[in-house]
């Protein structure tokens, strides 16, 4: 599994990142959390809004910061 | 009998609170003059007249009165906004004429959610999907000028015509900015690889709950009064000093209306300036009490707020200088035109 947070540096990029790995190290999961800083990159996934939260390249969360019980439930569904 | 069980068991305790809170605020609100003196005149024991009580009298009754109206207010923009996103605005302005297109993208500037960083993405976004350059322009313009905070504390410390005024000048220099913007066709000035962009399918829209939305209206207050309650209290505080101390019409030699000058120095003085609306607007607030004119001290406030010095460093990623200076000169004229009708009329 892969977790991309997409993001350009904004505090609000750096909290869901800290909340995604919470949420992997919680659970236990076998994931790797990556960020994605480049803006072109980021348009690719057409998204108007960061910070935003990709999972196995589908965009599950963006323009807000969901708590970790948020995210560990998503990632559970996965 | 099941179903209303059901209703109240899975209601998120949160939601109710609303209900308790806001007659709380009301409370709290009427009575803030009442407590200020109880506080300062009688419990302090101070005199009243004095330089010193009077300065202490402004800042014990206005911290918590902005602090309450800034809570009340954001609660109720954090809710409204959760019904707005970008990608919704960026839909409604799709194929919209020229001049109609810079209405809609001032007005929907005041209530669609934008935090600075997502400036490019946003930029990028409105002009791949074929929304023209003024158009957009007005909507940068209205989104961080137009701010909720800034409106509650007008209104606060002047009344709600003056809050009026600045939400109308706003959206006017924001409408017409972008509009000349427009027909001045500067994209040549954009950054190329802008326009060479395409952008993946963007994803679908996520469907809020009436209690999601009340959450995120919780989480907009704790974080913008945890960002900005110590610029009120400082912003205040320099007020306060000013109230007291400064004498009546010191400040109309240099921000009064019989300068010509006043209003074209403020605007250059505020444009490199950068605060948060909280801070800034005690102080103006002050200022006028002290006889600057109410031109003069919009468009200083409107030059702070307005046009900011890490916007311009963000966008200098998508657009040449050129064409930030063009931008920086358009809204700045705006306000300096602004600034001179409120010193004519009033």
């Amino acid at each position: 599994m892969e977790i991309k947070i997409l993001g350009t540096g904004c505090s609000n990029c750096k909290n869901l990142e800290k909340a995604a790995r919470e949420a992997v190290a919680e659970l236990n999961l076998d994931a790797a959390v990556v960020k994605e800083e480049d803006i072109v990159k980021i348009m690719g996934y057409g998204i108007m809004r960061t910070p935003a939260l990709v999972v196995d390249e589908k965009v599950l969360v963006y323009g807000r910061v969901p708590s970790v019980s948020e995210i560990k439930e998503m990632l559970i569904k996965k | 009998m099941d179903n209303k069980k059901g209703f109240l068991q899975y209601r998120n305790p949160a939601d109710f609170l609303p209900l308790v809170l806001l007659p709380l605020w009301f409370l709290l609100y009427r009575n803030l003059q009442d407590l200020t003196d109880l506080l300062v005149y009688d419990l302090l024991n101070l005199q009243k007249g004095t330089h010193l009580t009077e300065s202490l009298w402004f800042f014990v009754f206005e911290v918590p009165k902005v602090l309450l109206l800034l809570a009340l207010i954001i609660f109720a923009v954090g809710i409204v906004r959760t019904y707005f996103s970008p990608e919704r605005t960026r839909k409604a302005l799709e194929g919209k004429s020229l001049f109609t297109g810079n209405v809609m993208a001032a007005s929907l500037g005041i209530v669609t959610p934008f935090c600075s960083c997502s400036a490019i993405p946003l930029f990028l976004g409105f002009i791949e999907s074929g929304i023209p350059l003024g158009v957009t322009f007005s909507f940068l313009i209205a989104a961080p000028m137009i701010n909720e905070v800034a409106v509650v504390l007008l209104f606060g410390l002047f009344g709600w015509k003056t809050a009026l005024i600045y939400v109308v000048t706003g959206l006017s220099i924001a409408i017409i900015s972008g509009w000349i913007i427009g027909r001045l066709h500067l994209e040549k000035w954009v950054e190329p690889w802008v326009y060479e962009l395409k952008a993946g399918d963007h994803p679908d829209d996520e469907k809020l709950t009436f209690s999601q939305r009340i959450m995120m209206g919780y989480t907009a207050v704790k974080e913008i009064v945890g960002k900005v309650w110590l610029y009120v209290t400082l912003g205040v505080a320099v007020g306060a000093g000013v109230h007291g101390y400064v004498p009546q019409d010191f400040m109309a030699s240099f921000m009064g209306k019989s300068v010509w000058y006043s209003v074209p120095v403020s605007v250059l003085v505020g444009i490199p300036l950068y605060s948060n609306a909280a801070g800034i607007i005690p102080i103006v607030s002050a200022l006028i009490g002290k006889g600057a004119a109410l031109g003069t001290a919009l468009a200083f406030m409107m030059a702070v707020i307005g046009l900011s010095l890490p916007e311009m460093i963000i966008l200098r990623k998508v657009l040449k200088l050129p064409l930030i200076f063009t931008f920086i000169g358009v809204v700045g004229t705006g306000i300096l035109v602004v600034g001179y009708l409120f010193n004519y009329i009033f």
